[in-house]
């Protein structure tokens, strides 16, 4: 009998714990204005591809046609930042920023970054598809970076 | 006596146990860890046909009187222009209509009268993207695609809705109208 009620109370102190974690990690909503996650090296390699081409207004005209076949509505383009946008409605909302940036004399860099509802996307499969996409229509490779 | 005791306190140890474990499963399902889903980034064998009804070609070198053509034909339909970049043939536009109808109406006032709440859509805003791409070889003529989607908000602030309208017959009629304003004819592609 005592030795059942003690462990009811470390049942308590084991969960408890648990709880606070749980709550801890949404609470603090002011504080994910500059959060990063873990490891940013690590997000921006999975985000991130490489492009054996140079030209900057093909890429990204064909970043908008991959995303319009993915489902996207465009919500903006910039020429000269070399970036879109678009969003997805699929009862769920996701949204996608692509920018695209010369590597070298003979690369264009490719970053993709979408937050799927409120949150980050950090799994690499998504990026993995987006880039498989892409490169498709493009005729070439996408090679991964450092 | 003792025994009575013995099966409260391991009723109330099951009862703790079933509460913990859903509080915690409400917490992974609702809050930090949403999952996206598998096929979000995929392409589907619908994209195909998607991308057939959303594109026409038009045999021009103009993309910027296409893209012109493209701004005023949306706001014929009653579209504003949020965004554009001519440089990527790229144009933006969206339009806040009333989601009112009649349907979900009536179905309030009957659960009114039987002194339930229900909320019925309201507002609803409708985006589209225009977007021209040059096609082929040498430019000789370029593709147009439109993609169309809203979202949808009940009497209440909620969002109820979130889809794109892939409904042939929005694109049928719009490159409809968008080929008499450019003078053109609209091609399959």
């Amino acid at each position: 009998m005592k030795y059942k009620s003690k462990t009811n109370v470390y049942n308590i102190f084991f969960t408890l714990p648990i709880f606070i974690i749980l709550l801890a990690s949404c609470v603090s909503s002011r504080g994910q204005l500059l959060e990063a996650s873990e490891s940013q090296v690590k997000l921006r390699s999975i985000q991130t591809r490489a492009f054996d081409s140079t030209d900057r207004q093909n890429m990204l005209r064909t970043v908008i046609s991959t995303m319009q076949d993915l489902g996207f509505v465009i919500d903006e383009a910039d020429e000269v930042l070399g970036s879109v946008s678009g969003t997805k409605l699929d009862r769920y909302r996701l949204r996608l920023t692509v920018t695209v940036r010369p590597r070298g004399t003979t690369q264009l860099l490719v970053r993709a970054n979408a937050q799927y509802q409120l949150t980050q996307v950090v799994d690499p499969e998504p990026y993995q598809q987006f880039f498989t996409a892409l490169g498709r229509a493009l005729f070439l490779e996408a090679h991964e970076v450092e | 006596m003792r025994r009575d005791f013995n099966e409260s306190l391991n009723k109330m140890r099951l009862l703790y146990k079933n509460l913990t474990f859903s509080i915690i499963s409400v917490f992974i399902v609702s809050g930090c860890t949403t999952q996206i889903p598998k096929e979000a980034f995929q392409l589907s064998p619908e994209s195909l046909e998607l991308r057939q009804l959303q594109t026409r070609r038009f045999d021009t070198n103009d993309e910027k009187s296409l893209l012109s053509a493209g701004a005023a034909v949306l706001q014929d339909i009653g579209f504003t222009i949020d965004e554009s970049e001519t440089k990527l043939g790229v144009i933006v536009a969206s339009k806040d209509r009333s989601a009112v109808e009649a349907g979900q109406v009536i179905v309030a006032i009957i659960a009114a009268f039987f002194g339930a709440q229900s909320s019925i859509d309201k507002e609803q805003k409708m985006r589209v993207s225009f977007i021209t791409s040059p096609y082929g070889a040498n430019n000789k003529s370029y593709l147009v695609r439109i993609t169309f989607q809203r979202i949808v908000w009940n009497t209440q602030g909620q969002v109820t809705r979130r889809e794109s309208l892939d409904d042939p017959i929005f694109y049928q009629e719009f490159f409809q109208i968008f080929s008499k304003a450019v003078f053109l004819e609209a091609h399959e592609i």
